[in-house]
Formats: C-alpha cells, sequence, structure tokens
C-alpha cells in the first residue's frame, strides 16, 4: 500500500512537471467525423514532433456554433487561443480588432522564417487586409465544382466524358436527361448562396457589393441585383418549375445530396471538399468531375471562382509563451507535407504553392482524376476586381436572406429581379447595422 | 386548531435560500440582463458598447421580418393546440369506453411523450423527407408534389404535426384521467332521459372536462410557443423564406447565428411581455367562464 502511494505520488509529480514545462493551448473547430479525425492526426504529429508545446485541438460543432462558443467564451475571458472561423464570420471577425491578434503580426513577433508570398494568392487573398497583411490562416479552403453521374449521361445519349460547361449546356444536357427518362431532373445545388449567387457573381466578374466585394471598408453595400445575377436567378426559377433543377433547401442544401446519390439528379454543384463523400455514397453509378458552368456570352468570363471553407484566427488576451506556441503551431501546418495529407484525402485546397507541387510530385492528381478541379479552377486566372472574395459584416444573416428572398422567387411571390432588389435592401440594413456597431 | 410558532426567524430564510438561489441565478438575472442588453448596441466580441435607448425596439416594429414571424407564432400555436387536443380528446374517449386492454393501449399513447423533442424532429424530417421519404414517396402515388423544403405552407404542415404529436401524449393522458373523474351515473341519467351518444358527450362530458380543458388549453400554447425550439431547429430551421420561424427561434437566430445580441435581447423583452399578457388574459377573462 504504502509502495502504491509513493509510485502514484512520483507519478503526479512527474506529470505536474511535464505540464509545467509545457505550454498548452487551446485549438477550437468545427471538424466532425472524418475530418475531425484528420485533424486530431495532424495535431498529434505536431505534439510529437516537439516537447515544448501542446495544441488541444476540441470540437465545438457546426461553424456558427463555433465561432458563438468562442466570441461567448472571449466575453467570460476563457477564450482558446485558436478558433477556426468560416469564411462568413470573416468580416466579424475582422472588425473586432481588440479581439483578435492579425496571423501577420504574430508571425512578424513569435515566427521564424514566416513567408506570406509562399501561399497560393487565391486563397490568401480572402483573408488579407487591403495593406495585404494576413490576417487569419487559411486552414480548410475549398471551392464549389461540378459532379455529373456518367452513367445517366450515357443512358441519355450523351457524352460521359463531356461534362456542361457553360449553363447553356446545363439546360440542354438536363433536358435531354429529363426527355429520355434517364433520370427525373437535370441537376441540384449545395449553398444557393455560395454557389449560384456569389459564386456565379465571381465568375462572371459581376461586383457583389460596393468598396471591392466589401474588403474596402465597413461603408461597403451589396450590389448584388445586376444583370448576370438576375438572368441566372430567371432561369433557376423556369428551370426549376419545369423541373430541370431540384432546390436542396436553405444554407447547404442538405436535400441536394441526396438526390445526387440517389441518381434522381444527375447533375449537383458542391464544394471540392464534398469530393470524399461524394465518392463513397456514389457506389451505383460512375462519376464525373467538372468546372462551375458559365454563361459564355457574357464579358469576361469565365473567371476563377472563390473559395469557401475556414481559416484560423488567434484570439487576444494570451501569454507570449502562448503565441509562441501558436507561431510554431501554424508554421507545422504551413509545412507541404502537412498540407498534402490534409488536402489529398479531404477535397480542401492545398494553401501553398509548395503543397500542391508536392502532391503533384507524388502522383497524387494522375491517381486521383477529377482531384484536381478545385485547384484549377481557382486558379483558372489572375482573380479580378470582382473574383477576390467578399466580406460583409452580419453576413450570417444576409446568407439566410439570399436565401429566403430565393424561396420566395421560387414560390412564386416575386419575380428574379424583385428577389435580388429585396435582398440587397435587407442587406444593406444589416450593413448598416453592423457599421454603427464598430463605429 | 393548535398553530406551531417557530422563534427562529432565519429558518424560513435558510429553508427558502436554495430556491431563492435558482429562481434569481437562473430567472431574474438573466431577465435584467436581457432588458440592459436590449437598449444597448455591441460588436460581437463585446469590446464597444453603445446606449441607443428605443432604438432596437423601434427597428423590431417596423421590421416586416418580425411582424411576420409574430403571424406565423400565432398560427403555429393555434394550429398544434387544436390539433394536439383534437385527436387526444378522440383517442381518450376512446380509451374510455374500452373494458378491456385499457391500460395496454394507455402505455402505447404515452409513448411518444418520453421522445425527447430534437429525436421527433429528426424522425419526421426523415418521414416528410421530400427525397427519401416515405409520405411524399405515398403523396407521389397519388400525384401530389410534397416539398416543405420550397413551400412554406408544407413546411407549416411538417412543423405543425411534429410538435403536435409530441403533444398528444399528455393532453390524453389528462383527458383520460378528467373522463374517468366524471361520475358515471351523470351519464347514465342522461341515458335514461333520453340523450344519445352525441348529446351526452357534448352537454355532460365536454362541460364537465372544461376545468382539464382550460388547463391544458395553458400548457399547450405555452408548449407550442416555447418548446418546440428542437423541432423547428431539426426540420425547417424556420424557413422556407421565414415560414416557419417562430419568434423563439428568432430569438436564437438573431442572437447566437447572427451575433445581434442588441435586437436578440429586445425580442426576448417582448416574448416576456407576451408571456405577462396572455397569462393575465387566460387567468383573467377564460377561467371564469369556466365551470369548475
Amino acid at each position: 500500500m504504502k509502495r502504491i502511494c509513493s509510485v502514484s505520488a512520483l507519478a503526479l509529480v512527474a506529470s505536474v512537471a511535464s505540464a509545467n514545462a509545457q505550454t498548452t493551448v487551446e485549438w477550437w473547430h468545427a471538424m466532425g467525423g472524418e475530418l475531425g479525425a484528420r485533424l486530431d492526426e495532424i495535431t498529434q504529429g505536431f505534439n510529437e514532433s516537439q516537447d515544448e508545446y501542446r495544441v488541444v485541438p476540441s470540437y465545438k460543432g457546426t461553424y456558427p456554433e463555433t465561432m458563438t462558443a468562442a466570441i461567448a467564451a472571449f466575453r467570460a475571458n476563457q477564450q482558446p487561443a485558436i478558433v477556426q472561423v468560416f469564411e462568413v464570420g470573416t468580416g466579424t471577425m475582422m472588425a473586432s480588432e481588440g479581439a483578435i491578434v492579425p496571423v501577420y503580426q504574430l508571425m512578424e513577433e513569435h515566427g521564424e522564417g514566416f513567408d506570406p508570398s509562399a501561399f497560393l494568392p487565391q486563397v490568401v487573398a480572402y483573408y488579407t487586409d487591403t495593406d495585404g497583411n494576413m490576417l487569419s490562416l487559411p486552414f480548410n479552403s475549398s471551392t464549389p465544382i461540378m459532379y455529373y453521374n456518367k452513367t445517366v449521361f450515357e443512358a441519355a445519349g450523351l457524352d460521359p466524358e463531356q461534362p456542361p460547361q457553360t449553363w447553356q449546356q446545363v439546360e440542354e444536357f438536363s433536358r435531354q436527361i429529363m426527355e429520355s427518362g434517364a433520370a427525373p431532373c437535370g441537376f441540384a445545388s449545395q449553398w444557393v448562396s455560395w454557389i449560384q449567387t456569389e459564386n456565379l457573381s465571381a465568375r462572371h466578374n459581376q461586383p457583389i457589393g460596393t468598396e471591392e466585394n466589401g474588403f474596402g471598408g465597413l461603408d461597403a453595400r451589396l450590389s448584388l441585383n445586376g444583370e448576370v445575377q438576375v438572368r441566372h436567378w430567371t432561369n433557376l426559377k423556369e428551370w426549376a418549375d419545369e423541373g430541370l433543377f431540384r432546390y436542396g433547401g436553405p444554407v447547404a442544401g442538405d436535400n441536394a445530396p441526396p438526390a445526387f446519390y440517389a441518381q434522381e439528379c444527375a447533375i449537383y454543384m458542391a464544394s471540392s471538399a464534398a469530393r470524399a463523400g461524394v465518392i463513397a455514397n456514389a457506389t451505383d453509378f460512375d462519376l464525373g468531375f467538372g468546372m462551375l458552368p458559365y454563361y459564355d456570352d457574357v464579358e469576361g468570363a469565365p473567371q476563377n471562382s472563390i473559395i469557401g471553407g475556414a481559416t484560423l484566427w488567434v484570439l487576444s488576451g494570451k501569454s507570449d509563451e502562448e503565441y509562441a506556441a501558436v507561431a510554431a503551431f501554424f508554421d507545422y501546418l504551413t509545412q507541404p507535407e502537412v498540407q498534402a495529407d490534409w488536402s489529398e484525402p479531404t477535397g480542401y485546397l492545398p494553401i501553398t504553392q509548395a503543397a500542391l507541387d508536392l502532391s503533384t510530385e507524388r502522383g497524387f492528381f494522375d491517381e486521383n482524376p477529377g482531384a484536381d478541379t478545385g485547384i484549377n479552377q481557382i486558379t483558372q486566372n489572375e482573380p479580378a476586381e470582382n473574383s477576390r472574395g467578399l466580406r460583409f459584416g452580419n453576413y450570417v444573416q444576409i446568407r439566410g436572406i439570399i436565401d429566403e428572398e430565393f424561396e420566395q422567387m421560387l414560390a412564386g411571390n416575386k419575380d428574379a429581379q424583385g428577389a435580388l432588389d429585396s435582398v440587397v435592401s435587407r442587406g444593406n440594413e444589416l450593413l448598416e447595422q453592423f457599421q454603427a456597431q464598430y463605429q | 386548531m393548535k398553530r406551531t410558532i417557530f422563534n427562529n426567524k432565519l429558518l424560513p430564510w435558510l429553508l427558502l435560500a436554495p430556491q431563492l438561489a435558482i429562481t434569481f441565478v437562473f430567472f431574474l438575472w438573466p431577465a435584467a440582463q436581457a432588458i440592459r442588453q436590449s437598449f444597448l448596441r455591441q460588436d460581437a466580441f463585446g469590446t464597444r458598447t453603445t446606449f441607443v435607448g428605443v432604438e432596437n425596439f423601434r427597428r423590431l416594429l417596423n421590421s416586416p421580418e418580425y411582424l411576420n414571424s409574430l403571424q406565423v407564432t400565432a398560427i403555429f400555436a393555434i394550429s398544434v393546440t387544436i390539433l394536439s387536443m383534437g385527436l387526444a380528446l378522440l383517442l381518450a374517449v376512446a380509451v374510455d369506453r374500452m373494458i378491456k386492454a385499457q391500460r395496454v393501449y394507455t402505455t402505447l399513447l404515452v409513448w411518444p411523450y418520453a421522445v425527447a423533442p430534437a429525436v421527433a424532429g429528426i424522425l419526421w424530417w426523415f418521414i416528410f423527407n421530400p427525397t427519401i421519404g416515405i409520405i411524399p414517396y405515398m403523396l407521389a402515388q397519388v400525384g401530389y408534389n410534397w416539398n416543405h423544403v420550397g413551400n412554406p405552407a408544407e413546411a407549416m404542415t411538417l412543423v405543425v404535426i411534429a410538435s403536435a404529436w409530441k403533444q398528444i401524449s399528455y393532453n390524453f393522458l389528462f383527458f383520460l384521467a378528467g373522463l374517468q373523474a366524471i361520475p358515471a351515473s351523470l351519464r347514465e341519467a342522461a341515458a335514461i332521459d333520453g340523450a344519445g351518444p352525441v348529446r351526452r358527450f357534448f352537454d355532460i362530458t365536454i362541460p364537465l372536462l372544461s376545468p382539464t380543458t382550460f388547463f391544458l388549453l395553458v400548457v399547450n400554447i405555452v408548449y407550442a410557443m416555447f418548446d418546440t425550439f428542437a423541432v423547428i431547429d431539426t426540420t425547417t430551421r424556420g424557413g422556407p423564406a421565414q415560414g416557419t420561424n417562430i419568434l423563439v427561434y428568432k430569438v436564437y437566430f438573431d442572437g447566437f447565428v447572427g451575433q445581434n445580441m442588441g435586437s436578440s435581447a429586445a425580442q426576448s423583452v417582448f416574448l416576456m411581455l407576451i408571456v405577462i399578457t396572455l397569462t393575465v388574459i387566460q387567468f383573467r377573462y377564460i377561467e371564469k367562464k369556466v365551470a369548475y
């Protein structure tokens, strides 16, 4: 008994000693399931690579839940050092100057040999301020692409190796698919806001808002009720009535993936990071990949698409040792091997040129046809004025408004112009409120 | 009668203390916070705070979305109450007439009450899923295209059914107990006087059930307005086009998802007022007309 006591006392002393020697930082994230397991692996790799710092990841639910949890924790002075925030939260995070430590500043003070130019500009541009300073570290970025059912294409008499490239072709192919009876619906889409509105605008170099889509400052206002957007929404309404397009619901469009997996809709537009899930579910048919379509009669199309996903923000109020730990961890995260190991199985975009080169060298893209669709699409050309990204405050709610007005249009209460005009006026009211909050 | 006198002045307070502490920490303190917050404008992290007076309230009353939410809540609460109480009464009357197997049916009918609201929501989400659900499949056989994702009326139907289903068990138990408390002699007397089953139901049973009915009315309206959050969150999330965005859900969405604390707090204050008004109306005016 005495011996057991002394052994456990020793163990206690040892654990206290090691806890003192190590600086522990918390990382709150929104990666559940398979992605969460991957993330834990990466973190474990960091913790085992050195014994000075320890990063403890904790899963906090969905993106909005994670952000809300971090904000509530900050208000109670219990915030984690690192929090993963989705792209639409960027406007809020950026404007909260007292609450965050910009990544460029953190790396200047605590990091060694941090080179901002190593990152892919199309990814990083979304998260830099107007002076080109990086504010948060891109972690999991994705872009919408097109998945299609080759088996149904063949049954409809279409060339299974030719995905539609333009919206005109999407319409034509969908009609042929329906009329031939190969499938009851042409296409479905995740995220009406992100894919059919924001990315549609970017791909045709149409403004989503003023002040360079909000990058220029808090006085930006929405302007996405332009000709191209109205034309596209009008088409979507007509196609929905005809049955060519099936609406998958608000936010991420939860009803779209089952429609594609059950072979009801032959084409499915979704995040490049949905790749693993789509492959796992596409067991009864051959799967093809394509880029997001565009209207070929619009000048400047196709532009690069814009990204979604999340970045890592550093919260203020921590000690120097903790920030040193965060800097070391960020340094580790941007290493090509770590990046490639993260991006290859998940479908997220590599964030540095070196990581992209490594995946190419390893032959990943040759072995996995279609895996490079997303990266090819965002690097299709240099980002133009309206295809860099977007940054607005209260944007979670504005996306909700986009969904609602789209639904109003589908229900026949408004036409496309009316619906988009309301998105602008209702959204601008939220932007005004947001601006007022930060003055 | 002998009255016991306690001389200790501290003891009653000590005995009350746990309950008072809970009331203070979980009811009074948050309510006070909500009232304070409703006059402020704050950024998400709470680093900048401005006093804005009644601005948050003014915005709400001028907001078509908020007025829509009020209307949606009224429709929702009334529908859930009527449906769940109506069906529960029907089932209770049916079970009350049974001689054998009364217990078995009672147990079976009470089961849904044990299901957590979020689970109930998911169940109905599956049953009504436009792509994989059984009911849309059956409706399609008769030529009806069900898609609550795009149709606010169908979405409302879905959340009403899901919410009412859970509440039927509760109402059923109370109605059954109420029915069994009605003396058989009254009904027998009416039957001897020549009243048929329908007449007996409306002239004897309904009036004698009115205390139970009134109690359930209050409970059901409160349930529909405040306890159906999980059902909404797991099925429609307030959509489509705000068609099922009831007041409680809007408070959550604007505050916790949208980070607009001021507006969210102002909405909670309105909710508080609604609850107070409802309670006063129900107890002062309706209760008087109920024969106990």
